[in-house]
C-alpha cells in the first residue's frame, strides 16, 4: 500500500517535473533575452556616461531631467494623441469589419479576410514611405484631390500638424486594423450560432444582437487586443521616422523616436535613454493594468 | 501496464531529444567562442605581424612584405566615396600587390549606431580599419570616444596641405584625426534661361546680399511662376550655411550654447522667413526626394548647397546647357558676412581596431593625401572635390562643364573653398540644430523670435546636461 502511494505522488511530481522541463527553455530564453536587458535598463536609468565601461551614479536625475525636457515632453504628448485616438477607431472598426465577415452567407469570405490582413504583412518601413510618397505636393492624394477640384493647389499634409498627426493616425489604422480584425474572428468561431439564432427568434435587431451578444461574449479578446495596441502605439517609432521624421516642429514626434535620437543620433547619453525607457514601461504597464481592471469584469 | 510503459518511453525520447536540442544550443556559444578564440589568435598574429612588418620597415625602408593585407572600410555612396576610395585601392595595389581595400557599403544612418554601439560596448573588434565620418559629427565622436580614433598627428601626413576650414572638423584639442576627403563648398546655381525670361542675368546674382536676392527672386517669381530657391521645410540647411556663411556658429568657443542672443542667427532667422513671406523661397514637403523635384522638375530655377548636388541637378538631362554656377548672397549688415560656405563633407579616420596602423597610415599618404593623379581620375565620374590643395593642379579640374554652359565649375568651387569662413560645429551639433529647426518652424508660423530662439537655447543647455 505504502509503496504505492508513494509511486503515485512521485507520478505527480513527475507529470510537474515534465511541464518544467518544457518551459525551461522558453523561460530561459525570455529571462537572458527580455528580462537581464530590463534588469540592466533600469541600472543603467540611474546612471550617466557614454560607454558602458565607465558609468557612474546620477541618481534620480535622469528623471528629473525627463519631466524638464521639452522635446520628451511634447513626444509623450504625441504618443498620448495617437493612443487615444487611433486605438479607439482601430479595434472598433476591427470589431465591425469582423462581424461582417462572420456571416456565414456572406461569399468570397476567404478573400475579403485575406484583402484586410494583408496590410500588416507589410514592412513597417516600406509602407511609412508608401505613405509618404501618397501625400506628398505631386503625389497620389493632391492629384486625385486637385482633379476633382476640391483643391486648387497642392496641399502640404506633412508639414501641417494637424493633418502630419492624422496621416500617421491614418496609416496605423489601416496597417493594424486587419491585424486585429482576425483575432475578433478566431473569438467569434467560439460564440454558438445558435446563440445568435435564439435572440433572432426573440425578435433582436441585427444591432442588439451585436451589443449584447458579440461585444460581452467577445470581451477577453477585446481586452487583449486593447493591451496590444496600446503595448504597440506607446511604441510607435518607424512611422515618426519615416513618414515626418518627427515634424514640424518635433509636433509628430514618439516617445521612442526621440530616445533613438539621444542614443544615436545626438551626443549619446545611454543613461537618460533607458531613463524614458523605463517610463514607457512603467505607462504601457499602468495602462494594461488599468484596462485589465475595467475589461474583467468577473468576480 | 502497456500503456504506461508507452508513456515513459515516450516522455524519455522527447526529453532525449529535447536534451539533444539542448545540446545543440550549448554548443553553439562554445563554437563561436572558439571561433573566437581563434579570431584572437589571429588578432594576435596580426600584431605581431605587424610588428615585424615594422621591424622590417625599420631595417630597409618599407620593405612590403608578400602578405596579402586587407584594410577594410565603411562609406556609404556607390557613385561618389565608394568609388573613390575602390579608386584609391587600385591606386595604391599598383606598388603594394599584396595590399587589398574592402569596401562595404554602410549607410551613414547605420553606420552611426554602429560606431555608437561598438564603442560604447569596447568591442570594437566589429569596426573595420577606416571609417568615412561625417565631418558634423566628427567631434562628436571623437571627444564621446577619445579611444576611437588613432592620432594621426604625428603620423608623418602633411596636414598642412589641407584647408584650414576643412580641418577643423577632425581636430580635436590641437590633434588630427582625420584625413578631410570631400568638399562641401556652398554653390549658388540658377537657370539661365529663366532668368533670361525675367530680364536678369548670372551676374545679376553674383557678389550679391540676401536682400537683393529677394528682390531679384521675388521678381522672378512674379514674372515666370519659378522661385530661385528652394528648401525642405523643417530642416536647417539653408539657415545653416547662411550662419557659416558669416563665420558664425550656434557655439560659442568654449563649447557654450550662443543661440538666444546671437545676432546673425536672429539676422538669418528673419531673412529667412521674409524670404519665404515674399516668394523668393519655395518651402517643399520635408523629405529629399521632393527637395530634388523641386528643381529638377518642379518650380524652383536655383538650387543653394553644398557642391555635391551638382550631381543630382544634372540628373536632369533635358536642362543641360541651362545652368550656371555662381556665389551665394552674404548677409546683409553683418560684420564677416561673405559670399561663401560650407555644407556637408566628410574625412576618413582611422578606428583603434586597426591592426596595421602603419599601413593605413600610408595607404591615406599615398593616395587622399598624396596623389595628383588619383584626384584627377575621381573627379571627372563623382565630382568629389578635394579638400587637399594640391589637388587643385590636376588637369580635370581647369575642364569646363557643358551641363552648366561651358564653366570650368571645379576651379570656381576650389576658389570658393578657400574663402571659407570655419565652422564650430561644436559636440551638440545636431542638438542645437534641431532645437533650431524647431524654432524656425514656430517663427515661420507667428511665433515671436526672441522667445522661440530663448526656447531653443534653454533646450540645448539642457540636453548637454
Amino acid at each position: 500500500m505504502e509503496k504505492a502511494k508513494g509511486r503515485k505522488l512521485s507520478q505527480s511530481k513527475r507529470y510537474n517535473l515534465t511541464g518544467w522541463v518544457f518551459l525551461t527553455p522558453a523561460a530561459l530564453l525570455i529571462a537572458v533575452f527580455s528580462f537581464y536587458p530590463m534588469i540592466k535598463c533600469f541600472i543603467y536609468s540611474f546612471q550617466k556616461g557614454a560607454t558602458f565601461a565607465n558609468m557612474e551614479w546620477y541618481g534620480l536625475n535622469n528623471y528629473i531631467r525627463m519631466f524638464q525636457d521639452t522635446v520628451f515632453m511634447q513626444s509623450l504628448k504625441n504618443t498620448f494623441v495617437y493612443f487615444l485616438i487611433q486605438v479607439p477607431i482601430m479595434l472598433i472598426l476591427a470589431l465591425i469589419l469582423a462581424s461582417l465577415l462572420n456571416n456565414k452567407d456572406l461569399k468570397f469570405k476567404g478573400f475579403f479576410r485575406t484583402a484586410i490582413f494583408l496590410p500588416c504583412a507589410t514592412t513597417l518601413v516600406s509602407y511609412a514611405i508608401i505613405f509618404r510618397s501618397l501625400f506628398s505636393t505631386d503625389g497620389f492624394v493632391n492629384t486625385i484631390l486637385m482633379k476633382l477640384g476640391i483643391l486648387d493647389a497642392p496641399f502640404a499634409f506633412l508639414t501641417n500638424t494637424t493633418s502630419a498627426r492624422a496621416i500617421i493616425i491614418l496609416a496605423l489604422v489601416w496597417r493594424w486594423t486587419g491585424y486585429n480584425m482576425v483575432f475578433y474572428l478566431s473569438g467569434l468561431q467560439n460564440i454558438e450560432y445558435s446563440v445568435y439564432e435564439a435572440a433572432k427568434i426573440d425578435g433582436a435587431s441585427p444591432m442588439q444582437s451585436f451589443f449584447h451578444i458579440t461585444i460581452p461574449l467577445l470581451k477577453p479578446t477585446i481586452l487583449l487586443t486593447a493591451i496590444m495596441s496600446t503595448n504597440g502605439t506607446l511604441q510607435l517609432f518607424d512611422e515618426s521616422v519615416n513618414l515626418t521624421n518627427g515634424g514640424p516642429a518635433n509636433t509628430s514626434i514618439t516617445m521612442s523616436h526621440y530616445i533613438y535620437d539621444t542614443t544615436f543620433k545626438y551626443v549619446p547619453n545611454f543613461g537618460y535613454s533607458c531613463a524614458m525607457s523605463m517610463l514607457i514601461l512603467i505607462l504601457v504597464g499602468t495602462l494594461a493594468f488599468i484596462q485589465m481592471k475595467v475589461g474583467d469584469k468577473r468576480d | 501496464m502497456k500503456k504506461k510503459f508507452l508513456a515513459t518511453l515516450m516522455i524519455v525520447a522527447m526529453s532525449a531529444s529535447m536534451l539533444a536540442g539542448c545540446g545543440s544550443k550549448g554548443d553553439a556559444p562554445a563554437d563561436s567562442a572558439a571561433t573566437d578564440d581563434a579570431a584572437a589568435t589571429d588578432d594576435a598574429a596580426a600584431t605581431n605581424d605587424a610588428a615585424t612588418t615594422d621591424d622590417a620597415a625599420a631595417t630597409d625602408d618599407a620593405a612590403a612584405s608578400d602578405e596579402e593585407q586587407t584594410i577594410t572600410v565603411w562609406c556609404w555612396d556607390p557613385t561618389f566615396n565608394i568609388y573613390a576610395m575602390e579608386t584609391a585601392g587600385e591606386y595604391y595595389a599598383k606598388d603594394h600587390p599584396n595590399v587589398k581595400v574592402e569596401v562595404t557599403e554602410t549607410a551613414w544612418d547605420d553606420l552611426q549606431p554602429m560606431i555608437t554601439n561598438a564603442a560604447s560596448t569596447g568591442e570594437i573588434s566589429q569596426l573595420p580599419d577606416i571609417i568615412l565620418m561625417q565631418d558634423n559629427a566628427f567631434q562628436k565622436n571623437a571627444i564621446s570616444y577619445p579611444d576611437l580614433f588613432v592620432d594621426l598627428t604625428d603620423s608623418g601626413i602633411d596636414f598642412s596641405q589641407f584647408a584650414a576650414g576643412k580641418l577643423g572638423y577632425s581636430t580635436v584639442g590641437g590633434k588630427n584625426y582625420g584625413v578631410p576627403f570631400d568638399n562641401g563648398a556652398v554653390i549658388a546655381c540658377y537657370r539661365t534661361d529663366i532668368l533670361e525670361q525675367a530680364g536678369y542675368t548670372i551676374d545679376d546674382l553674383t557678389d550679391i546680399t540676401w536682400s537683393r536676392f529677394e528682390e531679384i527672386s521675388s521678381d522672378v517669381q512674379a514674372k515666370t511662376g519659378y522661385y530661385l530657391l528652394s528648401e525642405r521645410s523643417g530642416e536647417a540647411d539653408l539657415l545653416m550655411m547662411m550662419l557659416q556663411s558669416a563665420g558664425a556658429s550656434l557655439f560659442d568657443e568654449n563649447g557654450g550654447v550662443n543661440i538666444a542672443n546671437n545676432d546673425v542667427l536672429k539676422k538669418v532667422v528673419e531673412t529667412f522667413n521674409s524670404m519665404v513671406k515674399n516668394n523668393a523661397l519655395l518651402l517643399t514637403q520635408q523629405n529629399w526626394d521632393e527637395y530634388i523635384k523641386s528643381f529638377n522638375s518642379g518650380s524652383a530655377a536655383g538650387v543653394i548647397n553644398g557642391c555635391w548636388i551638382m550631381g543630382s541637378i544634372q540628373a536632369a538631362e533635358d536642362q543641360a546647357g541651362k545652368w550656371a554656377i555662381t556665389n551665394m548672397p552674404k548677409l546683409d549688415g553683418v560684420d564677416g558676412a561673405t559670399n561663401y560656405s560650407n555644407n556637408g563633407g566628410s574625412s576618413w579616420a582611422i578606428t583603434s581596431n586597426c591592426q596595421n596602423k602603419d599601413l593605413a597610415i600610408d595607404f591615406l599618404n599615398s593616395t587622399f593625401c598624396g596623389s595628383v593623379d588619383f584626384y584627377g581620375e575621381i573627379l571627372p565620374k563623382s565630382g568629389a572635390i578635394a579638400t587637399w590643395a594640391p589637388a587643385a593642379e590636376a588637369d580635370v579640374y581647369g575642364e569646363p562643364s557643358d551641363f552648366f554652359g561651358g564653366d570650368t565649375v571645379f576651379t570656381k568651387i576650389v576658389d570658393f573653398a578657400t574663402k571659407t569662413p570655419a565652422n564650430n560645429t561644436g559636440v551638440y551639433y545636431y542638438e542645437a540644430r534641431n532645437a533650431v529647426t524647431t524654432a524656425l518652424t514656430n517663427i515661420a508660423n507667428g511665433a515671436d523670435i526672441d522667445s522661440e530662439l530663448a526656447n531653443a537655447q534653454a533646450t540645448v543647455e539642457q540636453q548637454m546636461q
